[in-house]
């Protein structure tokens, strides 16, 4: 790593999103670039007019619910007279932002409004940093505590103000404070249905038709904090689920406080002492759970799940032993310092020299396309569907474990292939980037006699950036 | 297109958009029985051999110098008969018969000014119309739209994820491209699996297996579609859908298209049959798609230059100079092939190495221009083909 240029080139890859292939050059040292910009005053944090609070995007969607419902009924009562819709000729049409003619009969859909101004604006953060390695932390700990919006009308209207208000303003903080965060917030409570979890001996409980539900529990700690294997058992998911009950989000009624903000709705909670773990939380409501959450963050078994998952991440499959352990000491130490924990990777010998063996997951990919052949990111709906078509659709990952941080994940005969594919459309987008051969210096310095020999032979410059993309050194990290 | 009119003018405009459309297109504004000129170009990138794919059968070097690659007057491949001395790629058989009915032409041996060999700049000079390379943002086709009376201007129609440079510049676009995403040109892929194949093994297999997948799942459906048979579909979709926009009514009357894939200096043979196959599908879809309005239609298609005229060791052929361009259309005066013929003598090449270009493509591009949408002879030596005022106009194209 004495070499500047080697070092930028691995900075920028294996904690930044690649570099701009329209910015100067980096020049000084990156490990200190990389500090500056986690040092920067409001690092993590994403704010812009128009982006709706996650209160705000539900009050739109439970209003955008009613309009439908009075169309419905409207449309009920005028059945017969109407003929469907004729199919969209293109896909374009239905990716594309609009609002301007919608059919008159049908209230306008904030939903997929919201889910594309997130999108845009998730994207540019992604795109404008010199290395990007705040970004790549969010984009970590989003993937760690994912929610899918995949799952319906709340969970997608609030995709994007979730990682803006419980992830974001925590990337450099604290871990427990992230989780608190998390564990509270409405995208989360309707992903894992907690919102809908009554305890069976709770006043709701006892006369309703609903009971316990143990989906968030049972992530919390499989996935949140202490991993498979880290001490836990049957009993203690549900103990947990039971204090975690009436943890909910105000209904369009408003009768647990102002529509679309937590609740924490007394009537459902399973009252009394709860043991988990061997230690016993006394009941205080809504401070039960709270309590269980904030021991749980700093066990022991979540900073060595927490460390090697962070390892994984950014440096390789099967991450170097001494790099975790010394990781999880940070984090044990800091009492989940998760800026410390960033630092301590950057600052570890062990993460620089390991080999770029792992594979951009899409996300970075497009990212990277984006930054290296100056892309616009609007509208967003194309990128979105770029992720998609690459596996990766944006906040919507299949499962609660979320998308996949190990190289063999991605390196799939479908993926590759999708890669390609994806990468030649990008090709042909890229009209404002620079010449391949001035690309090649900024984006790839490490680029390989046959790499440059392609992309500078390539038969058109969409194929040159196509196999710019595609290159090995543009996919390793 | 009533899903079209209901994007906005910032979708149509903004940028790069594989997205399009307008809100209002202005309705065509000609009295019925008046001309409606329609305007197709097809941008073929990668440089197509000419000599593959519009033969000099009656050249007596032709067959030695152009070896398998050469088409044949007889065998299992014969070319279609043109006019006695060329012959068509038997992959044509929709321009040949447009041929027959003479609303095709070859114009043989042609080239832009450019004598240089990289695709980009080639490129950038057939479609910007400026004599030299380099980064110019607007082209020909875009600026000629420009000078049409306003209401003649209906929005030229941009098909593809990004504009061409030939129709990118003031005049507003319409902009279009087929719903889902086009598969990767056969160059493409294999560029990359040999690169793959040199420095990255794991990366290696996996795109084979991938390409090897889609090959299966492609050969299970009901139109079998052989190794590279995707870019050949891709065209006549494009050529389809921008067809289907371009009959409209109120439709655009100018679109430009660019295919990739032509740049085949390994294997050719089957391969060029195979995008000659697509390109004469394209042809063929304009004709069935713009009904009526067919009659008054031009499509032509031109590449950034040619190949060369011997073979190299891999069956292909690499950069050169001369080439064909094609125009078919109800407007075409066709029937014919247009070359002032060099011959393939040694002395005869250019450079020792190409079909030598005794015609101007941008004459031949000029001549449509003025005979089709009217354009003076001014007016095309300044704004559309500035500095070439020394190059005429070719007449006679349009019937």
């Amino acid at each position: 790593m004495s070499d500047p240029s080697a070092t930028w080139s691995m900075a920028l890859k294996r904690f930044g999103f690649g570099a701009r292939g329209v910015a100067a050059p980096a020049s000084g040292d990156p490990r200190a670039a990389i500090e500056a910009e986690l040092a920067a005053s409001g690092a993590g944090r994403l704010e812009e007019p128009g982006l709706m609070s996650s209160q705000q995007a539900l009050v739109a969607l439970y209003e955008y619910n009613a309009r439908q419902n009075e169309a419905r009924a409207k449309a009920d009562a005028l059945r017969g007279a109407m003929t469907a819709m004729p199919a969209p000729a293109v896909a374009a049409a239905m990716i594309a932002p609009g609002g301007e003619a919608k059919p008159a009969e049908k209230p306008p859909n904030p939903i997929e409004d919201i889910f594309a101004a997130e999108a845009l604006a998730r994207i540019k953060a992604a795109a404008a940093p010199a290395i990007g390695f705040t970004e790549r932390l969010v984009a970590f700990w989003s993937n760690h505590f994912c929610i899918s919006a995949a799952k319906g009308g709340a969970v997608r209207v609030l995709a994007g103000a979730f990682e803006r208000e419980a992830i974001r303003p925590y990337a450099l903080g604290k871990f427990a404070d992230m989780l608190q965060a998390v564990e509270r917030h409405p995208a989360m409570l309707h992903y894992l249905d907690n919102a809908q979890s009554v305890g069976p001996d709770s006043p709701a409980g006892r006369n309703g038709k609903r009971g316990l539900n143990e989906n968030l529990a049972r992530e919390i700690m499989e996935l949140h904090t202490l991993g498979v294997g880290g001490g836990y058992v049957q009993a203690d998911v549900t103990e947990f689920a039971r204090a975690l009950t009436g943890w909910s989000v105000v209904g369009p009624d408003g009768r647990l406080g102002p529509p679309g903000a937590f609740a924490f709705n007394a009537n459902a909670h399973e009252g009394g002492a709860r043991p988990l773990l061997g230690r016993s939380y006394e009941d205080q409501g809504f401070a039960q759970g709270r309590a269980m959450l904030d021991d749980l963050a700093r066990s022991p078994a979540t900073a060595r799940h927490i460390a090697a998952k962070f390892a994984r991440a950014f440096v390789a499959d099967d991450p170097p032993p001494p790099l975790v352990a010394r990781l999880a000491d940070v984090f044990a130490k800091t009492d989940g310092d998760l800026g410390a924990l960033a630092r301590a990777l950057v600052a570890d010998d062990l993460a620089w020299s390991a080999p770029a063996t792992k594979l951009r997951d899409p996300w970075e990919m497009c990212v990277a396309a984006i930054r290296a052949l100056d892309l616009d990111p609007h509208p967003s709906g194309r990128i979105a569907h770029w992720l998609a078509l690459l596996g990766m659709p944006l906040w919507s990952p299949a499962e609660p474990n979320g998308f996949p941080d190990v190289a063999a994940a991605w390196v799939s005969p479908a993926g590759i292939k999708a890669r390609l594919e994806v990468a030649a459309v990008i090709g042909r987008f890229a009209k404002d980037a620079p010449a391949p051969v001035d690309l090649l210096e900024r984006v790839a310095p490490d680029a390989s006699s046959e790499t440059r020999e392609a992309v500078l032979h390539a038969e058109s410059r969409a194929q040159s950036y196509a196999l710019l993309i595609m290159a090995p050194e543009f996919q390793r990290r | 297109m009533a899903n079209l009119r209901r994007l906005s003018r910032r979708d149509a405009l903004g940028g790069s958009g594989a997205v399009f459309a307008s809100a209002a297109l202005p309705r065509w504004a000609s009295a019925a029985g008046a001309r409606d000129p329609r305007l197709v170009v097809m941008i073929l990138r990668g440089a197509l051999d000419g000599l593959a794919a519009v033969g000099p059968l009656g050249d007596p070097d032709y067959a030695d110098l152009h070896r398998e690659l050469a088409l044949t007057r007889d065998g299992p491949h014969a070319a279609l008969p043109l006019d006695g001395f060329f012959g068509l790629n038997p992959a044509m058989k929709s321009f040949a018969r447009l041929y027959g009915d003479k609303q095709s032409l070859v114009v043989h041996a042609a080239a832009t000014n450019y004598r240089e060999r990289s695709h980009f700049d080639g490129q950038d000079v057939l479609e910007s119309g400026i004599p030299g390379p380099g980064r110019i943002e607007t082209g020909w086709l875009n600026r000629a739209v420009a000078l049409l009376p306003a209401a003649e201007r209906a929005r030229p129609l941009a098909v593809g994820y990004t504009p061409p440079l030939v129709l990118r510049g003031p005049a507003p676009l319409l902009g279009w491209a087929p719903a889902d995403l086009p598969p990767p040109d056969d160059g493409l892929v294999a560029r990359l699996a040999k690169l793959y194949d040199h420095r990255d093994p794991e990366l290696a297999r996996a795109l084979s297996a991938g390409l090897e997948a889609e090959r299966m799942a492609n050969a299970d459906g009901k139109a079998a579609l052989k190794p590279g048979g995707g870019a050949s579909e891709q065209m006549r979709r494009v050529a389809t859908g921008a067809a289907r926009l371009m009959a409209a009514a109120d439709g655009p009357r100018v679109a430009a298209l660019a295919f990739d894939g032509w740049d085949t200096h390994v294997a050719e043979g089957g391969r060029l049959a195979n995008l000659l196959g697509g390109l004469d599908a394209a042809f063929a879809a304009f004709e069935s798609g713009l009904g009526d309005a067919w009659s008054q239609t031009v499509v032509i298609a031109v590449t950034e230059f040619g190949r060369t005229v011997h073979v190299n060791g891999d069956s292909g052929c690499d950069h050169g100079t001369g080439t064909v361009a094609f125009l078919a259309g109800g407007a075409v005066a066709g029937g014919r092939v247009v070359a002032d013929w060099p011959g393939l003598k040694p002395a005869n090449l250019h450079e020792n190495r190409d079909l030598k270009p005794t015609t101007d493509l941008r004459a031949v591009i000029k001549g449509v221009l003025a005979d089709h949408l009217g354009l003076s002879p001014a007016q095309l030596a300044q704004a559309v083909f500035p500095q070439t005022a020394a190059v005429a106009p070719m007449k006679g194209l349009i019937a």
